[in-house]
């Protein structure tokens, strides 16, 4: 543990950006408050589809991703042990046209530092019994599966138990701002319907896809645009593998087994407002028809839930799919931007890449308030997601 | 949500620490043919109510967070259809834990039952068996290979055929600890100190697989008397139980290892 330091961060958003945020400051000694207006990860965290990357989605197009994921899985591992299912991933090419994204994938993994393996369809076979017997190829990299809202907690038990003040139903209705410096946040309590004010030296708009509307709340703005996707459960686990698709990313394009479940995902599209978001049946049917070419049971196998999830992505608002956006994440300092002091907004990124996310971010807001300490996140082993509630019965 | 079909009455349980008494609220909503409990009540707050609080993360039945009473009857509300209820839905927080504010109880009384150590990963299972075309087993032969690529360094023997498939893979445990066995349990409801289904449950995974706990100490923790003798075989808790985690089979289990120690039918009488 580091020097305790009085400077005081407020972290605007109970996600996986803002626990890994809350978790880093708390360890480099500052004082953390974060608040959500509703339970933690209930934004977009806790609704993605399970997959911690390995970097092998990325390493083709947007290499830059894929190692950010692989060193921050590797990361993650060592840092949360057991909270994931280290089973692996299998590419599939379930066509010709498949095959040739084999070495561009193959490459691109190489060369993004992804340990990566040919396996032929017998192969893949023995393996996954239940993957698509017509499969022509397969490639095996090192992905995992998580339970997102599992890990997040382990962030904020962590952070909780370094002195940070985790207040979910706490729900920020206005930023204070004067004299173009921002000293805290208007909050009402939904816990016991009073209203009230967080003082902070400084102000973290970690609030994902809702990032444009906390930034709009001191006259600034941010680049986002919230992207949704549909994911499909459908009950039975079939794979224990990841299984995606041996081709560039598209829908229905990957199948994560989830405990009992087997969660097929997802479409891509982009909104104006987060809060707002639709399951159109025509992505459902799409997720059944895409997700049983990689396995052919899904096809029959019986709904247990659809649901839509906004990715925060970081780009120009005028996008049509969300999928030329990058996936990875940027910090905006609303001094530089809009001239607005004691500002920051983080967003963009990956659950994978949270704690990578968190340190770059960390390092801007240590910058600005002057306190100089290392990030130790990646040597600190968490605290079990149940020691959240623990600390809460404390 | 989806087209609206139709509007259904939701009264639904209201409590803020700060204005005293509970009462209940109802609310017009608009709901289509796969509109759930949970889309509702998000539904509520978007356009009626943003003071309606509640919990939610995954949508779709695997954190456990949106439990609560649903006309009376334990739900993920995630998950609850509202084409299964009527015209008027009554909708409150689950029972047995103390009520934090609306929709939200206090789950940090639901994990101080549990067992001291409590894993989440366990062994997987071979997956989910599907018919598979003709000929697809005689191609397995034969498959060789040399190294162990993954950053886990699980090994690949199962590859050679010597294990079935599934083997050294690892999963997720089935408890989602969403607290609906507790609500659901009439033991739980008269008494604050029983330690319910889903601690119960957990105790019997470890003696299945034990992952470093000591066979002897969950055997201590689970016959005190606050612990699995309570347990008046209800079956509230498997009827409830969203994930399929049985947790009343896994309290006869744990019956059964503290009577018989493993050696059920070793002495026989005849």
């Amino acid at each position: 543990m580091s020097t305790r330091h009085d400077a005081h961060v407020l972290i605007v958003g109970g996600g996986a950006t803002g626990a890994g945020l809350a978790h880093d400051l708390a360890l480099r000694g500052l004082r953390v408050t974060l608040v959500d207006r509703g339970e933690l990860t209930s934004g977009t965290t806790g609704r993605h589809h399970g997959l911690l990357h390995s970097g092998a989605r990325y390493a083709v197009g947007d290499r830059e991703a894929g190692v950010e994921c692989v060193r921050e899985s590797t990361t993650l591992r060592r840092i949360a042990p057991g909270s994931f299912e280290c089973n692996d991933g299998l590419f599939v090419a379930v066509c010709d046209e498949d095959l040739e994204y084999l070495e561009p994938l193959v490459d691109g993994c190489t060369g993004a530092g992804i340990p990566v393996q040919r396996l032929t369809a017998q192969e893949a076979l023995r393996l996954e019994p239940n993957l698509n017997p017509e499969l022509k190829a397969a490639v095996r990299v090192p992905d995992a599966t998580v339970d997102p809202m599992r890990l997040v907690l382990r962030f904020f038990a962590t952070a909780r138990h370094n002195g940070a003040e985790i207040l979910p139903y706490m729900e920020v209705t206005g930023l204070l701002v004067h004299d173009g410096l921002v000293s805290g946040a208007e909050v009402h309590d939904h816990v016991t319907g009073k209203t009230g004010a967080v003082h902070a030296d400084l102000v973290v708009n970690a609030a994902g896809p809702w990032s444009g509307k906390v930034a709009a709340m001191a006259g600034t703005s941010v680049p986002i645009a919230p992207s949704p996707g549909v994911l499909l459960a459908l009950r039975g686990r079939f794979c224990n593998m990841v299984i995606n698709r041996m081709h560039k990313s598209g829908d229905g394009d990957i199948v994560v087994p989830q405990r009992g479940l087997s969660i097929v995902g997802t479409t891509s599209w982009v909104v104006e407002d987060p809060d707002d978001l639709t399951v159109p049946e025509d992505h459902v049917e799409r997720m059944y028809t895409e997700g049983s070419k990689l396995i052919p049971a899904l096809r029959h196998a019986a709904r247990r839930a659809a649901w839509s999830a906004a990715r925060p992505l970081v780009g120009s608002t005028g996008a049509a799919t969300g999928r030329e956006l990058s996936r990875t994440f940027q910090t905006f300092d609303h001094r530089e931007r809009d001239g607005v002091e004691s500002f920051v907004t983080i967003t963009g990124g990956k659950s994978t890449t949270l704690r990578g996310m968190a340190e770059l971010c960390a390092d801007v807001v240590c910058r600005k308030l002057d306190v100089d300490e290392p990030c130790r996140t990646h040597e600190t082993v968490l605290l079990p997601h149940t020691a959240y509630y623990s600390s809460l019965a404390a | 949500m989806s087209e609206p079909a139709d509007t259904r009455r939701f009264r639904v349980f209201r409590y803020k620490r700060g204005d005293g008494g509970e009462r209940f609220d109802e609310f017009d909503v608009p709901v289509g043919p796969h509109s759930t409990v949970l889309d509702a009540l998000r539904w509520i707050q978007l356009h009626r109510d943003s003071s309606l609080t509640l919990r939610h993360s995954c949508l779709h039945a695997s954190c456990g967070c949106c439990g609560m009473q649903v006309d009376g009857r334990e739900e993920l509300a995630c998950v609850c259809s509202v084409q299964d209820h009527g015209a008027q839905i009554t909708v409150e927080p689950l029972a047995n834990l103390p009520i934090l504010t609306d929709l939200v109880v206090e789950m940090s009384g639901f994990f101080a039952r549990f067992p001291h150590e409590h894993p989440i990963i366990r062994s997987s299972e071979a997956p989910a068996d599907v018919e598979r075309g003709e000929g697809i087993e005689s191609q397995h032969a034969e498959v060789v290979l040399q190294t162990d690529i993954t950053l886990h360094h699980h090994p690949l023997h199962h590859l050679h055929g010597a294990a079935p498939p599934g083997a050294d893979f690892m999963r997720l445990e089935d408890c989602i600890e969403c607290g609906l066995c507790l609500s659901a349990c009439p033991i739980a409801a008269t008494s604050q100190e029983y330690v319910g289904p889903a601690a119960l449950a957990a105790a019997e995974r470890l003696l299945e697989e034990p992952r470093g706990v000591k066979r002897e100490d969950v055997l201590a923790w689970a016959s005190r008397p606050e612990a699995v003798w309570r347990c008046h075989v209800g079956f509230e808790c498997t009827k409830a139980c969203p994930t399929d985690a049985i947790p009343a089979e896994r309290i006869m289990a744990l019956r059964r290892e503290l009577m018989f120690d493993g050696n059920e039918g070793k002495d026989a009488k005849r």
